[in-house]
């Protein structure tokens, strides 16, 4: 059985190692530094730390006012406040003039659990995806997260990542290189495509393993980088193989999902599944029970890819 | 530097004259808290604060936020006469592929230290500019000016609360109080006052002047720069639309530019030719 870490560990982890090395580095975050794992580069450089308190419109506010100043900023909170409550200042403070601050959100998803539909973010994938030049990033597992935030860090300008609460298998190895932008294969196969981001990344291996055995060859593709999206590999997946299922724990409006779908019709149609948060809000549970009462599992993709064969 | 009242004013009036001039061209903007806020624009630009045309993204520059993003017109002027860009490219203003947006924008503009536009978020963004200041241990102060109505949106008291928090000696803000938003008076749509006691219990230095008397406005800046330990206001009692009669104290002239003839009379008032 695979080592679980959470994606937020190793973002708190990955960051307080960047400060190490570039003390131009600015974090700041909004009185959740305990559960977004800033806590670890506060810990040790609290010189280049703030905590604005419970207001994450001046958290984006003052993270732009940094950036412009030639700061490199990394600004946390949970997904829901973040994206929601702080959208206008992140689009017009951060987006318009491209400040270069890392909006590191976490708790993102049903994933989050107990505390329920409140603050189980499904929107947030969506709501960054429509800002001008915003780089938006959703990785799988602690491997892929650390390296995805170390290549955010170097390019200059605004970057939204998104962060689990819950533990997650590893899925990939130390020595995985990841490029921004660039699908990673995880594996081949002729007869679908499974294109998945996030959490949903572990579930697609699963119902890849499942599917094999009933006969059916299926590709999985880890697109943790939903903007840019590569448009190669999607397009390639709808020229080689029969139909696509996307999957993501975000509502299948403006996600994954939309994103995949509107490199593929413009390019090449083939039939589609979308798994993702129907147009409900989440509820409080254990995450493994939302995952499948939201029909976010492996199952329900395994049952996806057959509804494309009969389609 | 001892301030030259007499030349501060005078190039108040100009800036005016070419607020009207530009808007009248554009068609559109806001020429009453461009109007408001003239003299204020005049002494930060032409007396307090260090900026370097030829050098517009100096480190160690004094930096100003339009957090009343609206008044961009009476911004533009006085980089423009202080010769960040031709004066001529101020009758640019709202058209098709100018670097002088509706609202400021720092991509387009040298001398823009901050895009604002969406009211409430300049204050913020300059807690940040003074933030890095202090990091930085750079010589620059920050200088963020608001509209009174612009207090009602709740980051602005977020940003206040923070620059306290952080003592931000470096950052100024101006509050330019004409008492009147583009639906009508603040007092009539959701009162702001008092803004002078609001801000001494959120631990800000205050000084409330005549944002139209050059000397008391002079004054106000050297009595910021030796509040310590804490960010300063100036409370700015202005009138909107204030140099040109018919605009003045007019909600109308918010967001309405003059027409030709119009212009013609604001000019004859302020000395300026049409």
């Amino acid at each position: 059985m695979a080592e679980k870490i959470a994606t937020r560990q190793a973002y708190g982890e990955t960051l307080a190692a960047l400060g190490e090395r570039d003390e131009n580095i600015v974090v700041l975050d909004a009185d959740l530094s305990g559960s977004t794992m800033t806590k670890v580069f506060a810990g040790k450089f609290p010189d280049r730390f703030f905590n604005v308190g419970i207001a994450e419109q001046n958290l984006y506010g003052i993270a732009a006012g940094l950036a412009v100043s030639g700061k490199v900023v990394f600004a946390s909170t949970f997904a829901m406040f973040a994206t929601g409550r702080a959208f206008e200042i992140i689009r017009n403070s951060i987006g318009y003039p491209h400040a270069n601050v890392k909006i590191c959100a976490t708790h993102a998803g049903v994933t989050v659990g107990e505390d329920g539909g409140s603050h189980q973010c499904i929107e947030d994938i969506a709501l960054m995806r429509t800002i001008p030049g915003m780089v938006v990033l959703n990785p799988a597992d602690a491997v892929s997260a650390s390296k995805l935030i170390e290549k955010a860090y170097e390019i200059d300008g605004p970057v939204y990542v998104r962060l689990g609460r819950a533990a997650v298998p590893v899925i990939y190895d130390d020595k995985q290189d990841f490029e921004l932008g660039k699908a990673v294969k995880l594996k081949d196969g002729k007869d679908f495509t499974i294109i998945a981001t996030g959490i949903m990344v572990n579930e697609a291996l699963i119902a890849c393993e499942i599917l094999k055995q009933e006969g059916i060859d299926v590709r999985v593709l880890d697109m943790h980088t939903i903007k840019p999206i590569d448009e190669e590999a999607i397009i390639s997946a709808a020229k080689e193989t029969k139909g696509i299922v996307t999957a993501e724990e975000h509502t299948i409006m403006g996600g994954l999902g939309s994103a995949v779908s509107e490199v593929v019709v413009r390019n090449h149609p083939v039939p589609m599944e979308f798994i993702g948060i129907k147009d409900v809000f989440g509820q409080s549970g254990k995450p493994a029970e939302l995952l499948k009462e939201y029909n976010l599992t492996a199952d329900d993709i395994v049952e996806a890819v057959k509804r494309l064969s009969s389609r | 530097m001892t301030a030259n009242y007499s030349e501060l004013e005078k190039k108040a009036n100009e800036l005016r004259i070419d607020v009207i001039k530009s808007l009248k061209e554009a068609g559109s903007g806001h020429p009453g808290g461009s109007l408001s806020a003239a003299d204020i624009i005049s002494v930060l630009y032409f007396h307090e604060m260090k900026v370097y045309p030829d050098d517009p993204y100096n480190k160690d520059r004094d930096k100003f936020v339009l957090s009343k993003g609206h008044a961009a017109p009476i911004l533009y002027a006085a980089l423009a006469h202080k010769g960040f860009f031709p004066v001529e490219d101020l009758m640019t203003l709202r058209k098709l592929g100018s670097s002088l947006q509706g609202h400021p924008d720092m991509k387009k503009v040298p001398g823009v230290d901050m895009s604002t536009g969406s009211l409430g978020q300049g204050i913020s963004t300059a807690v940040g500019m003074a933030i890095a200041g202090k990091l930085d241990k750079s010589p620059g102060r920050v200088y963020a000016m608001l509209g009174d109505g612009e207090l009602q949106e709740g980051i602005v008291w977020e940003a206040f609360m923070a620059a306290a928090h952080y003592e931000l000696d470096n950052l100024v803000a101006i509050i330019d109080w004409n008492g009147i938003q583009i639906d009508g008076f603040n007092d009539d749509i959701m009162k702001v006052t008092p803004i002078d006691e609001k801000l001494k219990s959120f631990n800000w230095g205050v000084t409330v002047i005549d944002g139209h008397n050059i000397e008391e406005i002079v004054k106000a800046f050297e009595e910021a720069r030796k509040c310590k330990g804490k960010p300063f206001a100036i409370i700015a009692k202005t009138i909107k639309g204030c140099g040109v009669s018919f605009m003045e104290n007019l909600n109308s002239w918010h967001g309405k530019a003059p027409d030709d003839e119009q212009a013609r009379k604001a000019l004859e008032e302020l000395g300026g030719v049409c």
